[in-house]
């Protein structure tokens, strides 16, 4: 997700080629189209100052039924995130000094190795959701493959044993959080994390690979309280192995998971 | 709704006997029994014996937890694992509308504060035997859950205690000592709930705000815990008074996103009864 901003000082100077008098005579009717704007005269300054912006999921909002029904999606993607996005950009707008970074760096910055930052909430929340749509897809589920399913069973035993961890650590996280699959860069395996809150391994340089919301939101209106039942059918519906597997083909090339099996003719 | 009996041990006088030798007396006689299961008792039969009135005799000011009125509940007591239950609201599910939904009280109660209850339970019951088979790290592995369960168990009682329908006094501010405090201690009854407003709004993920009192300074404190945490690991001398519940489980299906407008409705129903006899009884 990059990074932009839109200051009024580049609207207010006109790119003129020719003399100061056409610049002044109004009625030419060689005016740049800058100076043709209606409010060219009175040039207020209108700050439009976004530094973040809402990503759509992948997918059409309706798309996860039943396991993920639309309205559920346009609370969580379009009221929650879309939250998290105003707030962090007001957030910026009071001073210059986080200006300038990519999501990525701003949830590292402002974790601030462990104390985090008031902007952390926010951005990280960002960050997180748009990850968690991304690891998602209509008809989603069933097995992982190849490479990506011999890691699992190298690092879980089986992919049973695997999924069972993960729906224990989402059924044993008190209060708000997410799940995660993860690639541990430095024991270079795959392990299944619980953070609270806002709080995602990338601010441990940690590669994330799939993401689990266990906020109360992200599954109440649908399933009320069964936190179970919601976990499950994202196992069993919903997560994208075709993602995960892109994604950890992207983290070999930054962690050493040991020689390819090329199979020898 | 379903209440079960707490359930009770074999007396320790009789420990090489196993439950399937020990005779069954007829199923009417049962709730006497010494090695009952829990069994539910139909809830008429139930509200007979633990009428709101024995419920208010029974919750005194500081004891969170509040346990059924029965004999067999006393006769569990005096014998092997204590077993906490399920307190009844002394209102309906609707009584809170518009301020809180029936289908959110309803919910609240039933599933959430019910499952806080049985794997406080199960927790306790892990604990006393890992205690038994001197497992430390068992036991300390199980703290996490007892802290978390059994917290939800308290803060959920003292909240029930803390809300009463429009027409049963839900919504007028604290008269007498208390009120008195909270306009020494805060400026005005408007800026305290200004307070509690922003604290909770502010509070990250799942908590609680707290109207508190610090028992060695005599001072009214607003404050926050974090997922299930009580009071008193703000401080061991905090005494809790109110207790605004802002998991999200509290008023996600009727606010959404909109916290602020569930805290700024959710005064209309708060009750100060017993938060004043707490005041008062601590302020002696």
């Amino acid at each position: 997700m990059g990074s932009f901003s839109l200051h009024s000082s580049c609207l207010a100077k006109p790119t003129l080629r020719w003399s100061n008098d056409c610049f002044q005579n109004l009625n030419s009717l060689k005016l740049s189209a800058l100076q043709r704007r209606p409010n060219f005269h009175s040039r207020k300054a209108s700050k439009v100052l976004a530094f973040y912006g809402l990503k759509s999921p992948p997918y059409k909002l309706d798309a996860l039924e039943p396991y993920m029904s639309k309205r559920l999606l346009e609370t969580h993607w379009g009221e929650h995130q879309r939250g998290y996005v105003e707030g962090l950009n007001k957030e910026l707008e009071k001073n210059d000094i986080l200006y300038g970074y990519t999501l990525d760096e701003l949830v590292k910055v402002t974790y601030n190795n462990g104390s985090p930052l008031p902007e952390f909430n926010n951005a990280a929340q960002v960050w997180n959701h748009d990850f968690f749509w991304e690891s998602m897809q209509p008809g989603g589920g069933g097995m992982p493959e190849l490479g990506l399913l011999q890691q699992i069973e190298k690092d879980f035993g089986s992919f049973t044993n695997f999924k069972e961890k993960f729906i224990e650590a989402a059924l044993s996280l008190f209060g708000s959080g997410w799940v995660w699959l993860v690639l541990k860069r430095r024991e270079k395996r795959l392990e299944v994390v619980k953070t609270s809150n806002a709080v995602n391994p990338i601010v441990w340089d940690d590669i994330p690979l799939i993401s689990l919301d266990v906020w109360e939101h992200a599954y109440y209106q649908d399933y009320k309280n069964d936190r179970g039942k919601y976990v499950n059918a994202f196992m069993n519906h919903l997560v994208s192995w075709h993602v995960v597997t892109a994604r950890i083909i992207r983290a070999e090339a930054f962690v050493n998971l040991g020689e390819p099996k090329i199979p020898v003719a | 709704m379903e209440m079960h009996l707490p359930r009770r041990r074999l007396p320790y006088l009789l420990p090489h006997l196993l439950p399937s030798q020990l005779a069954l007396p007829p199923r009417s006689l049962l709730p006497l029994c010494p090695q009952t299961r829990s069994i539910p008792i139909p809830p008429m039969a139930l509200r007979a014996i633990a009428s709101r009135k024995t419920l208010a005799a029974l919750g005194s000011g500081l004891r969170a937890q509040a346990r059924l009125a029965t004999t067999a509940a006393a006769a569990a007591a005096s014998r092997g694992l204590v077993t906490f239950s399920l307190p009844d609201l002394p209102y309906d599910y609707g009584a809170l509308e518009p301020a809180v939904s029936a289908e959110i009280m309803q919910l609240h109660h039933q599933k959430h504060h019910q499952s806080y209850v049985t794997n406080y339970n199960k927790a306790l019951e892990q604990l006393e035997d890992a205690v038994a088979r001197d497992d430390a790290p068992a036991v300390v592995k199980l703290q996490s859950a007892i802290k978390f369960n059994g917290g939800g168990h308290i803060n959920h009682s003292i909240f029930w205690k803390n809300l009463a329908p429009i027409h049963e006094g839900g919504g007028e501010p604290p008269k007498g000592s208390l009120g008195w405090a909270i306009d020494a201690d805060f400026g005005s009854w408007e800026a305290f709930v200004q307070k509690m407003n922003a604290e909770g709004a502010a509070l990250q993920g799942s908590g609680w705000v707290w109207l508190g009192l610090d028992k060695e300074f005599k001072k009214l404190v607003v404050e926050t815990t974090a997922n299930q945490d009580p009071l008193v690991t703000k401080g061991a001398n905090l005494v809790p008074l109110i207790g605004i519940d802002v998991w999200e489980h509290a008023y996600y299906l009727q606010y959404k996103n909109a916290k602020p407008d569930y805290l700024k409705n959710i005064w209309k129903v708060i009750d100060w009864k017993y938060a004043s006899e707490v005041y008062e009884k601590e302020c002696r």
